[in-house]
């Protein structure tokens, strides 16, 4: 029977599709992790990019251009972020909590506000599905990898375009530098304010894609409080990760399986209480030390005053 | 000679200090050259606002013909100035390349990994410093990753060199190894500026020294034509014995002894079978390298570590799985080696730190209720015999010196009048005032009969005070030795592992 189960496309199709709205705001974490700021918004963020998609794409009639507008607000929100932690050296913990609170609250208010109580409307554009030939012919693979949504494919490329940024651009190792050690970075002429932002900003682009990808992917409305918790989970899976983009995306695909698993498995005589709680179990043996130990950045968490 | 670096008249107060008072210095090309000062005598001040660190409040700094108004290190840097800051400026998950070009990256967006490689390469084969460039800062020992900070400052063509206390962290051969860097980059004529408290290094390196006391630069002299007691007589503004002189030794029994100790800390033994004694009347000096495990030994003799196996004896009473207070209350007494964290409670008041081993006992205390008087009194009568400055016995201990903070630990601890004084590194980072007062509390200690187990990376400390030397290297005792029988170059090879044979052993 288990068997059976694994050999089904739709589940390991599901699994990509569950992966993607945790690989991606962990991601965003290992960008603003990698500059030393702690972010634990990505839940908030992904809110923000969940709702101000479905915004901009029913009232532009491009769900292209609700994805923009998304990014945008997800840069604005992280910058004020930034602002909040890297220019006033406040406690990312609380500040990144209070994002969260902040933008559960903005977007349930906004959501009844601009659309009523009936919620988003049915018509809004949604981010389109792709087939792509030659792959979705062949069989088994196919209709796992060839017919997905456009922001699956594109979190694959995010993930070795984040890989190549990071680990293989000077850019990246500035900003590695920067999570380590900001007063040698500093010393070394870097601009660690500014570098801090870029972190935090990209990371917040990244998580307002993962919202973005619920509402506009998966869904085509917004729901309040949709995120779900995923932008924790995301935290887990980059610390499971190891603060690394690829290292991010195998923890979110271990996610997204045992979230799929738990879809598919609903109804098959397993109490659907106990599957449901499949992601977050894992989640809690990830961070128990299941990963082997995991060191953060050096300087991570710690705001950086130049005058001590 | 050309002149490289000329500061005239700088000045830099910060709220309620004059850091710098019109100080004045001139460096020449070629030359090394030395500021001499205690601490808080405005070296460090100096050197930041030559770095661009500090905005100096009036004076000026030219390299060369340039004028130099530094905002930022980031000037500085363009402009020629390199600096090797005391606390190392590395990112230690980084490799040695990485680190080295580091904010001046070749090429624009993509990181040129073998490129950079070969340039740390080359730049350490010209400059004659071993290093891989693929390797781990991490990995690296103090001494390498000093050398990476000398590479970062010539990749970043200096014409100036500052090092600020470059051998406060280093081993004997480090620093020799150090002082052979340095004569080769003079020999190219680079001029370099060092900073240091240390006199004997000092006259060794130095061209010329620039001796500094309370803000303002007090004399420049060549090196050569003055002798160690006019410069610490400089630097201190009076007259400074520069040698201890050690009464002769009255031995008694012994009082601590330690059989065949073993000490784990995390997963690895730390100590292996370590065993020896400390008698009445002895100062017994362990030496060795930070990270040798003889700072486990010490927290396993207090009672902080567990011992694995071994015992330990005080006064042929076994304590090895006593608590930390009944051996506290059995005599120990200890000076832990980082004052600030384990030594004192930094938001406390004064009164409140003399009681900390005491404060539930009477006088201090009546039926669990603190008695301010008795301890009011207590903390009046100590600040005055070890002449804690400011003598406020409600100021918080984070706001004495570093000297007066240890004053207030040693006092502490010798006035319960123990029979054993573990001191780790009790002058680690003090001036020579408060070295010097700390050494003679030692030493008198030790003329009352008491047992001193002095364990210090300083090896002149060592030296200086101890009846017989214990050298510790990776978790053992690499040999017992009387003082006035083993040289500072031998102790600085077994620091390092190299058996000298059975020659001397004891």
């Amino acid at each position: 029977m288990l068997w059976d189960t694994l050999a089904r496309p739709d589940l390991w199709a599901a699994t990509l599709a569950m992966a993607t709205p945790i690989a991606l705001p962990a991601l965003g974490g290992t960008f603003s992790e990698r500059s030393g700021v702690v972010n634990i918004a990505m839940e908030g963020i992904m809110l923000i990019g969940a709702f101000f998609g479905v915004l901009f794409s029913f009232y532009t009639h491009s769900a292209w251009l609700g994805l923009l507008g998304a990014l945008l607000m997800g840069a604005l929100i992280s910058a004020l972020f930034a602002y909040v932690t890297v220019s006033l050296g406040a406690d990312q913990v609380i500040v990144g909590m209070s994002i969260n609170i902040f933008a559960a609250g903005l977007t349930a208010f906004l959501l009844n506000t601009i659309f009523g109580y009936g919620g988003t409307p049915r018509e809004t554009p949604a981010l389109p599905n792709l087939t792509i030939p030659g792959i979705s012919d062949i069989p088994f693979v196919g209709p796992i990898l060839g017919s997905q949504n456009v922001v699956v494919y594109l979190m694959f490329f995010l993930v070795f375009a984040s890989h190549y940024f990071l680990f293989h651009t000077n850019l990246g190792l500035r900003i590695r530098a920067v999570g380590e050690n900001p007063q040698a970075a500093d010393t070394a002429g870097l601009n660690v304010r500014n570098l801090r932002y870029l972190g935090v900003m990209i990371g917040g682009m990244l998580s307002s894609l993962g919202g973005v990808y619920l509402a506009l992917g998966l869904l085509n409305s917004f729901e309040v409080n949709m995120s779900g918790g995923r932008g924790y989970i995301a935290m887990a899976a980059m610390i499971f990760g190891k603060w690394t983009p690829f290292g991010s995306l195998g923890a979110a695909l271990l996610f997204g399986f045992a979230t799929a698993l738990s879809m598919i498995l609903q109804g098959g005589g397993i109490s659907s209480n106990i599957i449901q709680m499949l992601p977050y179990a894992l989640t809690i043996l990830a961070l128990t030390g299941l990963v082997g130990r995991s060191t953060a950045p050096a300087a991570d968490g710690i705001p950086y005053n130049p005058n001590k | 000679m050309r002149t490289c670096l000329e500061v005239r008249e700088i000045t830099k107060s910060f709220p309620g200090v004059l850091a710098n008072d019109h100080v004045n210095l001139t460096v020449r090309e070629g030359e090394i050259h030395a500021i001499l000062g205690e601490n808080g005598a405005g070296k460090s001040t100096l050197v930041k606002i030559i770095y661009g660190l500090y905005k100096p409040d009036s004076g000026s700094i030219r390299l060369y013909d340039q004028e130099l108004n530094f905002a930022s290190p980031r000037q500085a840097i363009e402009a020629g100035i390199g600096m090797v800051h005391q606390h190392f400026m590395l990112i230690p998950a980084l490799t040695v390349a990485e680190n080295v070009v580091l904010g001046g990256e070749p090429g624009r967006i993509h990181y040129r990994r073998k490129e950079n490689v070969e340039i740390v390469r080359q730049l350490a084969k010209q400059y004659h410093m071993e290093l891989d460039p693929d390797a781990k800062v991490g990995d690296l020992t103090v001494g390498l990753q000093q050398r990476v900070e000398i590479l970062k400052v010539f990749y970043r063509k200096a014409k100036l060199l500052i090092l600020d206390e470059p051998t406060a962290m280093l081993t004997p051969q480090e620093v020799e190894e150090l002082i052979l860097v340095m004569e080769r980059l003079r020999s190219q004529g680079v001029p370099i500026v060092f900073i240091s408290h240390k006199l004997d290094e000092v006259q060794r390196i130095s061209d010329r020294v620039t001796v500094m006391r309370a803000g303002k630069t007090v004399n420049t002299v060549e090196t050569k034509s003055t002798t160690p007691q006019e410069l610490a007589n400089l630097m201190v503004g009076r007259e400074v014995v520069l040698h201890v002189s050690k009464p002769p030794q009255k031995l008694g029994e012994p009082v601590l002894q330690l059989e065949d100790i073993v000490v784990s800390s995390g997963r690895n033994e730390k100590v292996k079978k370590v065993s020896f004694d400390v008698h009445r009347g002895e100062i017994f000096g362990l030496a060795g390298i930070d990270g040798n495990g003889q700072f486990e030994l010490v927290e396993a003799i207090t009672g902080l570590l567990p011992c694995k196996t071994g015992r330990i004896r005080l006064l042929g009473k076994d304590i090895t799985s006593s608590s930390v207070q009944h051996r506290t209350n059995a005599g120990i007494a200890y000076i832990p080696q980082d004052r600030q964290l384990d030594g004192l409670v930094m938001d406390f008041e004064l009164t409140e730190n003399f009681v900390l081993r005491d404060f539930s006992k009477a006088p201090f205390a009546r039926l669990g209720q603190m008695q301010v008087k008795p301890i009011e009194e207590y903390a009046t009568r100590l600040s005055e015999d070890f002449d804690v400055r400011p003598r406020r016995i409600h100021a918080f201990a984070q706001n004495l010196s570093g000297g007066n903070q240890q004053k207030v630990i040693l006092a502490r601890e010798v006035s319960r009048n123990p029979e054993l004084l573990i001191a780790a590194q009790p002058t680690r980072g003090l001036d020579v005032g408060a070295i010097q007062f700390i050494h003679n509390k030692l030493l008198e200690l030790r003329s009352d009969g008491k047992a001193i187990l002095l364990v210090s990376l300083e090896l002149d400390e060592i030296l200086a005070l101890s009846d017989r030397i214990g050298v510790f290297y990776a978790g053992r005792l690499m040999g017992i030795f009387p003082s006035g029988q083993v040289t500072r170059e031998q102790l600085g090879l077994l620091m390092t592992g190299v058996d000298l044979g059975s020659g001397g052993r004891l």
